[in-house]
């Protein structure tokens, strides 16, 4: 059973197209995250998939029925926003019954609904304060709440961790995470954070210019990337890519090499010149220079590196990605 | 203030400047109102001097009171300057909320078009209005007045209410239509809160010259029934002699109402401002 599919979605704004070709499924309670860079279109095929843009062609289905022509408010979905977006002149209270209130449900299920959706998020306390009473991650939970109490059958999250700290991003992640565990229904979830993606998403879908790069569980994508794009936007600090000529003379190809398969070794491939080194406690990243070519290294551990010195850099070859002119991935 | 940047000099330079302007501002109200408790002969000997027990006079408020209809006048201009101002308001808001808000064809053309009107006078059409008012018969009727001010009065109202609408979260308006909120509710209850400041900003923009108006007043509602405060006021001002104590006793009169429009005005301005400020 399928939450949600887009067949062959295209958007266009005047001249300019935004989507192009879109095919996605979701199943039921799955998680999915689409992510790419500012500007690839993926909040734009959200706002398509909750009825706030139109498609210019192809179909929208969430659950058994094309919603094509129906209104946000009658697609069975919920969305939180990445700038809240409180009702300022309600409560909290008021904030998340409202949609209730407009679907005219009972006064008595209205009540049970926001209470339950109150004692989850830990804001039975701010009920009745307004938005501004409230601090950051606690005005995200009561966008979150207002989600909730209509029992999607899809829920929508636009960005919603963009305006935190960090500290309460990551609190917030796993609240999302355990929350989608509780609920069991099926989300979509944009950013252009490839922590997020991969922390928190049963399948990835990673965005460019409008396409679908990729679709696949975290591990598949970071593993097995299609394309430089793919193998370079997931994982962090991001691949190297090195012209494979450096290694073997008469190579055209490009090579990839994750951070944390490069070892400091005396009889490595790679000669480079330290120019950084990031001591994070836990792990060392050390930024290099093989000729022109920036890399970096991803060593767990303490490691005294001086920063001007001469390295030697080894990898397993197993372990390496390659990638033609175009980016497409090579064997 | 912050502390650092607030020196007493600074402080008295800031004082003082706007205390001079507000001087220069209340000079004129302040001669009308003292003048207007005088008599006639004290009025042209010390025009600047305060009434004294000698020069004490309400002959002025007396003529005023018992020539004409003062309080019809009056009524009349609030009629006029408040439903004027109303449909400005919510004809305006609605204008600017579908421009800024709907992406249509000619969206920018009609944006353009409808502040054409900030840049052509109105009083150019005062011929063709007087057909059109006298083929409708709205001669002499209220309504023709708050028709010519409503138009007079959208062409801004629409350029400065969408330019504020655009900064209204899209977010918002989006949460509200997936929590089925009609496009009306959300006008009302969303964004016009939002935008009060810039509401009230184009209210006061417009009250002062629709209640100061002589033009449309004389030529549309001459008529008794309908005369405007400053259309009854001419009376005392005739070609060859001017009943200087009625003028400036019906003027401070007229200077009230407007005042207390513009206290409740800048009251929401301020307030709007402060609310946005501390979220």
């Amino acid at each position: 059973m399928t939450a949600l599919s887009l067949t062959n979605v295209n958007k266009s704004f005047g001249k300019v197209h935004v989507l192009k070709d879109i095919n996605i499924d979701v199943a039921e309670g799955e998680f999915v995250v689409f992510v790419g860079p500012s500007g690839c279109g993926k909040s734009t095929l959200l706002r398509v998939i909750a009825g706030l843009e139109d498609a210019t062609t192809g179909d929208v289905k969430i659950g058994a029925d094309v919603v094509n022509m129906s209104p946000p408010s009658k697609r069975g979905i919920a969305m939180v926003f990445q700038s809240y977006a409180l009702y300022p002149h309600l409560t909290v209270r008021g904030n998340m019954s409202l949609a209730l209130k407009q679907e005219r449900q009972p006064k008595d299920v209205i009540a049970e609904r926001v209470n339950n959706a109150a004692e989850m998020l830990n804001l039975a306390d701010y009920l009745n304060r307004y938005p501004s009473e409230l601090s950051g991650g606690q005005r995200q939970r009561v966008a979150i709440g207002r989600a909730i109490v209509r029992e999607p059958k899809l829920f929508l999250f636009d960005e919603p961790l963009s305006n935190l700290d960090a500290a309460l991003r990551m609190n917030t992640r796993i609240e999302i995470a355990n929350l989608h565990r509780k609920l069991g229904a099926a989300m979509i979830y944009v950013t252009h954070d490839q922590t997020e993606a991969m922390t928190l998403a049963d399948k990835i879908v990673v965005l460019r210019d409008g396409r679908v790069e990729q679709i696949g569980t975290p591990m598949e994508l970071y593993n097995n990337p299609a394309n430089r794009f793919v193998a370079g936007f997931l994982g962090s600090p991001s691949m190297n890519f090195l012209p494979a000529g450096l290694i073997n003379e008469g190579d055209d190809r490009t090579i990839g090499i994750r951070p944390e398969d490069l070892r400091i070794s005396e009889d490595g491939a790679l000669n480079a010149t330290v120019t950084h080194v990031e001591k994070l406690g836990g792990d060392t990243n050390i930024i290099a220079h093989v000729n022109s070519h920036q890399i970096t290294a991803r060593l767990f551990g303490q490691h005294d590196v001086e920063e001007g010195a001469g390295i030697r850099l080894g990898f397993a070859a197993e372990r390496t990605y390659h990638f033609d002119a175009s980016g497409a991935r090579l064997g | 203030m912050n502390q650092a940047r607030s020196t007493p000099f600074n402080k008295a330079a800031m004082h003082g400047a706007l205390i001079l302007y507000t001087l220069i501002a209340l000079f004129p109200v302040f001669v009308i109102l003292i003048n207007s408790f005088k008599t006639r002969r004290a009025i042209f000997r010390e025009p600047l001097s305060l009434p004294d027990a000698d020069s004490f006079s309400l002959i002025g408020y007396q003529t005023v009171l018992k020539q004409g209809d003062f309080f019809l006048y009056l009524q009349n201009s609030m009629i006029v300057t408040v439903a004027s101002l109303f449909f400005v308001l919510l004809f305006g808001a609605m204008a600017a909320f579908a421009l800024s808000e709907y992406r249509f064809r000619g969206n920018m053309w009609m944006g353009l078009y409808l502040a054409l009107g900030i840049m052509i006078p109105i009083r150019i059409g005062t011929v063709a209005i007087l057909d059109m008012m006298v083929a409708t018969g709205l001669v002499n009727t209220l309504w023709a007045l708050i028709l010519v001010y409503t138009a007079q009065g959208l062409p801004l109202a629409v350029f400065i209410l969408s330019e504020f609408m655009r900064q209204v979260s899209d977010d918002l308006k989006n949460a509200g239509r997936i929590d089925g909120l009609s496009e009306y509710t959300i006008f009302f209850r969303l964004v016009l809160p939002l935008v009060r400041p810039a509401m009230a900003t184009v209210a006061v923009f417009n009250m002062i010259p629709i209640w100061n108006d002589l033009w449309f007043p004389l030529i549309l509602a001459p008529g008794e029934e309908t005369k405007t405060l400053t259309l009854g006021s001419q009376v005392f001002i005739g070609q060859f002699v001017t009943d200087w104590n009625a003028v400036l006793s019906a003027l401070s009169m007229a200077i009230l109402p407007v005042l207390l429009l513009y206290v409740i005005f800048s009251r929401q301005l301020i307030r709007g401002i402060t609310s946005g400020a501390v979220k």
